[in-house]
């Protein structure tokens, strides 16, 4: 399989505090990858150098053979990642509708397709996005990112603060995207990402400290690194 | 249908009424002063297009009105004084034709706005305000200095302009003419608003970033807005120019960019029919109170701080209580 993005000892930071010490992260076409980690270890950050909405200071970044460093951040984006962010952030006023199809790019994903993936959308179509409940937004987030027809879908926390039933509808739709295009995900829940994901990346203050397939994650690896 | 659609309908509804009771009672001035709220309130959707939807708070868009205006007067002085525009490279001819003037304004326009936009857009907020400011007053003073076209004395049109074998010299056709015209921009505006571009416009102005995350570059949809909504603006002013037979570097001023914002948010920001509504209040304001005292805009200043104050939405969002929802 052909390597779709690739960091290579990235670092990072927020003014002068550095958040990334090296981190080493590569994605195949088509693969699913977990990036795991405590709070505040720079999952997000990551994600953020990713998509270039935080530039990084040392390391090289290259998405489908592309170097992205100084790239404009929507540049970036075109080249094929769509990006769930953290908190779902959809536009409220806009309708589902509207939300989807402002930023779509042709290609395989259309609106009929999202939702066949997701049918509640078709149902609040002409709804406004603020009147959405947690787990609709999500969806409505993802759609989103889908219609983009990116080649690299980013989930950031996608199931966070989410009613068990709803976790499970947007898990499904993880497994069903399997294979279709290459997800990045960020997660709490190592169960559900051990039997989606690949490979995992395990990353500590800001480096990446192990990386393997679920069955190699240890007890001893998940105490040291995601216990609490 | 909305309220807000029903409302909609009955401004337009009420203002051609207006203009064509007036004409039946034998009163052509009221008519005048309908044809005016309709090209005032023609700019105020035009500035619409840039302040309210897309949040770019423009206090030069007096720069394209004027434009407009002087587009009108120069093509029409020269057409009537039988003197070519220009000689070189090629020999062009003035016209009097109206919609080859009101093609000339929008064009040139939307050429001038264009790197205006391009640099302006490069700042945000305050510093937007002022650098828009600062090009408005820039052609202003170039207007002042330039004596080919009357400079600061402004520049008379004596017949107004011809729109085939209409009489534009009745007031009521001319009224016609710039209701059929505002109808035309009302309309555009719709469309664009809700087209794709108007949803990025939408997001650009909720949240750049996260619109940028997604693939769309905010700058290139401000832009577009900008430019279109300086085009609207110019048609107005042409109109304008028409109307008074008069133009002068007054369209030019600060004041009347200031005057397009009041129409903005007295009837309501982001509203397709909020600065329609904004410009006949100002009329009538103007012309009622104007005749009482001369210190008029005193009452329209309280007016002002109270809609902002107490109503948000402006007149159109008092009356549908409703928040805007582009």
């Amino acid at each position: 399989m052909t390597t779709l993005l690739d960091l290579k000892g990235v670092t990072a930071f927020y003014g002068a505090s550095q958040a990334l010490f090296g981190i080493d992260l590569d994605i195949a076409e088509g693969e699913v990858v977990a990036l795991m980690g405590r709070n505040g270890m720079g999952k997000t950050t990551t994600v953020r150098t990713i998509s270039n909405l935080l530039r990084p200071r040392d390391g090289a970044i290259t998405f489908a053979g592309q170097p992205t460093r100084g790239m404009a951040i929507h540049r970036v984006a075109r080249l094929g990642i769509g990006l769930v962010p953290e908190g779902r952030r959809c536009f409220a006023p806009l309708t589902v509708e509207e939300n989807l199809t402002a930023a779509a790019r042709p290609g395989g994903w259309t609106q009929q397709h999202v939702e066949q993936l997701f049918p509640r959308l078709a149902e609040r179509r002409a709804q406004k996005s603020s009147t959405l409940s947690g787990g609709e937004q999500q969806m409505l987030a993802i759609g989103r990112a889908l219609m983009t027809n990116p080649r690299l879908l980013i989930l950031d926390e996608a199931t966070e603060g989410l009613a068990p039933v709803v976790r499970q509808e947007i898990w499904a739709a993880i497994h069903r995207l399997k294979g279709e295009l290459a997800i990045l995900v960020i997660d709490k829940t190592l169960k559900e990402l051990s039997r989606v994901a690949d490979r995992c990346f395990l990353i500590e203050r800001g480096r990446t400290v192990w990386a393997g397939t679920p069955a190699g994650l240890t007890p001893e690896l998940t105490d040291r690194y995601l216990g609490v | 249908m909305s309220r807000e659609t029903i409302l909609n309908v009955a401004i337009l509804a009420g203002l051609l009424a207006v203009a064509l009771g007036a004409w039946a009672s034998g009163e052509p001035f009221v008519v005048q002063l309908a044809t005016r709220a309709a090209i005032l309130g023609m700019a105020g959707v035009g500035l619409n297009l840039a302040l309210g939807y897309g949040g770019l708070v423009s206090f030069g868009h007096a720069a394209f009105f004027g434009i407009g205006g002087y587009a009108a007067g120069i093509l029409a002085s020269a057409a009537q004084n039988y003197e070519p525009l220009m000689t070189w490279p090629v020999e062009l001819p003035g016209t009097t034709s109206m919609p080859i003037i009101w093609l000339t304004a929008v064009i040139a326009a939307g050429l001038i706005a264009l790197p205006i936009g391009a640099l302006s857009l490069r700042t945000g907020g305050v510093h937007f305000i002022m650098i828009t400011l600062a090009f408005a007053q820039m052609i202003y003073y170039f207007a002042i200095s330039w004596p080919a076209y009357g400079g600061e004395d402004g520049l008379s049109i004596y017949v107004r302009n011809s729109l085939g074998t209409l009489d534009t010299m009745s007031p009521l056709t001319f009224f016609l003419i710039a209701f059929a015209l505002l109808l035309l921009v009302l309309g555009l505006v719709l469309v664009a608003t809700r087209s794709r571009f108007g949803l990025a416009l939408a997001m650009a102005r909720q949240n750049p970033l996260r619109l940028t995350s997604m693939g769309v570059r905010p700058f290139n949809v401000r832009l577009t807005a900008f430019v279109l909504s300086a085009m609207a603006v110019a048609l107005a002013g042409a109109l304008y120019a028409d109307l008074n037979r008069f133009v002068s570097p007054t369209m030019l001023s600060w004041h009347l960019s200031g005057e397009l914002i009041v129409f903005v948010i007295l009837g309501g920001v982001g509203r397709p029919c909020g600065p329609l509504i904004g410009a006949c209040i100002y009329v009538l304001l103007e012309q009622w109170l104007g005749g009482l005292t001369d210190y008029w805009q005193f009452p329209l200043g309280v007016i002002l701080l109270l809609v902002v104050l107490f109503a948000r939405g402006g007149v159109i969002g008092l009356v549908t209580g409703r928040n805007a929802n582009a």
